[in-house]
């Protein structure tokens, strides 16, 4: 089982060098602005950043392939659901149709369903280099503290700092208790049967969480007896204080926002509709 | 139960919770023939630990575990089905509350309830909730979405019903019955 996770890479760039709060602000108001813009020209202009900030930041493309190689099949399986179930949705938001290709019935090729697709795909290429950039240049305890610095509770920011401490131990966990349950003769391949199958995954699942939560109890009175959630506030060990720098990305990151959103939003329609 | 009162104990039910859900969302996916539908063990283990430990800890889990399985193997968060998760947690936590696991009784009565309770709320997620936001947030055509949902309701409701329930009735095996002690 060689599935890799998505995980903090160690580099020295200006990327690395800004603060997890401001990095978090930051991506939070890209999605947003991701997220909500529908109009192409937008989409480009901050595609066109992300893969600027991406290069600055010194990953290499080859360290995160394995997940980009799962998004792209992802994004191509999507776009086929979406021609399948709805291969007239362009023609219905653009209000025209210039049909390209007859296929039969309504399943034709406009050049308004391919334009809609095209930015729905382009969606995904705005946020995806920004999410993987955040998750590999924050380190995660770090991460938790950024969390409590803009606003979310200590003890929740806790939480996520713990869940993201124990992933790894729980993998190994779990590859241990998988290996010694298919040494009994537990099979999870997909040569049994699906409801056999099913069956099996609860004899490894059932020792994985029971394991679990023995480890709950065991950190929760360690906590209790160093007095955690006696105060009202914590300091943290990861946490970076704000520099100029960060400042500097956080108002570029606003204006950003704000600009797409007026663009986006100044002729009541999140669509940039080429074809009037 | 307010946002300050969080006992630690529930603090950390969160974290290794939402560490397991990753686990289980990346690694005990049963595929069931069918593209892009898998049976997602993750969610009867949410379904355990909402029961167990309330109704935050259940909407917590479901939000940190899945935001983060999806950061760690997409790269980017789905957000939509994230608040979904939140809500199959919250609620199954919430209505389940009359089930107490703690004194070791689950029989036929517990198991009715938490199906029907378990059944209800995935309905309304995955087959209202997340369409609803995927057309609003994604503005993906809504057909589309719906028998996403629809697909992805009815395989977490058969993999909740089945290996929730096996997961409970051996969990509750392991607390003391509360009836356990007769009085000479």
């Amino acid at each position: 089982m060689a599935v890799e996770l998505l995980s903090y890479i160690e580099r020295k760039s200006p990327v690395h060098e800004l603060s997890g709060a401001a990095k978090l602000i930051i991506f939070i108001m890209w999605s947003t602005a991701a997220m909500l813009t529908y109009d192409t020209r937008i989409l480009l202009f901050l595609f066109v950043i992300s893969i600027a900030i991406f290069i600055l930041s010194k990953i290499n493309i080859r360290e995160i392939g394995f997940v980009l190689a799962f998004i792209l099949a992802f994004l191509l399986l999507n776009n086929v659901a979406i021609y399948i179930f709805s291969p007239q949705e362009g023609v219905k938001i653009y209000g025209t149709s210039h049909v390209l290709l007859d296929i039969a019935g309504r399943y034709n090729v406009t050049l308004e369903q391919l334009f809609y697709q095209f930015n729905i795909t382009l969606k995904y290429f705005v946020v995806i280099p920004a999410a993987l950039l955040f998750i590999v240049t924050t380190h995660p305890s770090e991460f938790a503290a950024s969390l409590n610095k803009i606003g979310v509770n200590y003890k929740i920011a806790y939480s996520v700092s713990l869940a993201l401490r124990y992933i790894p131990d729980i993998q190994r966990d779990f590859r241990t208790i998988a290996q010694s349950q298919q040494a009994r003769g537990i099979d999870m391949s997909n040569k049994e049967k699906l409801l056999k199958r099913i069956k099996n995954a609860t004899s490894i699942i059932l020792p994985l969480i029971l394991s679990s939560l023995d480890r709950i109890e065991v950190i929760s009175n360690t906590m209790e007896l160093r007095g955690f959630g006696k105060n009202k506030k914590r300091s943290w060990y990861g946490a970076k204080p704000f520099k100029r720098i960060d400042y500097i990305s956080i108002v570029i990151g606003i204006l950003i926002l704000i600009a797409s959103l007026i663009i986006t939003f100044h002729d009541g329609s999140r669509f940039y509709n080429p074809f009037i | 139960m307010g946002k300050n009162s969080l006992s630690i104990k529930t603090i950390v039910a969160i974290g290794i919770g939402a560490a397991v859900f990753v686990i289980l969302a990346r690694f005990v996916a049963i595929p069931t023939g069918i593209p892009n539908t898998t049976i997602q063990t993750a969610y009867a283990f949410l379904a355990l630990m909402a029961i167990v430990f309330g109704p935050i800890a259940g909407g917590l889990i479901g939000f940190i575990g899945h935001a983060l399985t999806d950061a760690v193997s997409y790269g980017s968060v789905w957000w939509s089905w994230v608040f979904v998760s939140l809500f199959i947690g919250l609620f199954i936590g919430l209505f389940a509350k009359k089930i107490n696991i703690e004194n070791g009784v689950f029989g036929a009565k517990q198991i009715i309830t938490f199906n029907i309770v378990q059944v209800v709320v995935q309905a309304i997620g995955w087959g209202l909730l997340a369409p609803l936001l995927d057309v609003l947030i994604y503005a993906e055509p809504a057909n589309k979405v719906f028998v996403q949902g629809l697909v992805a309701g009815l395989s977490n409701i058969i993999t909740v019903g089945i290996i929730g329930t096996i997961l409970l009735t051996a969990y509750a095996k392991t607390r003391s019955q509360s009836d356990s002690l007769s009085k000479e």
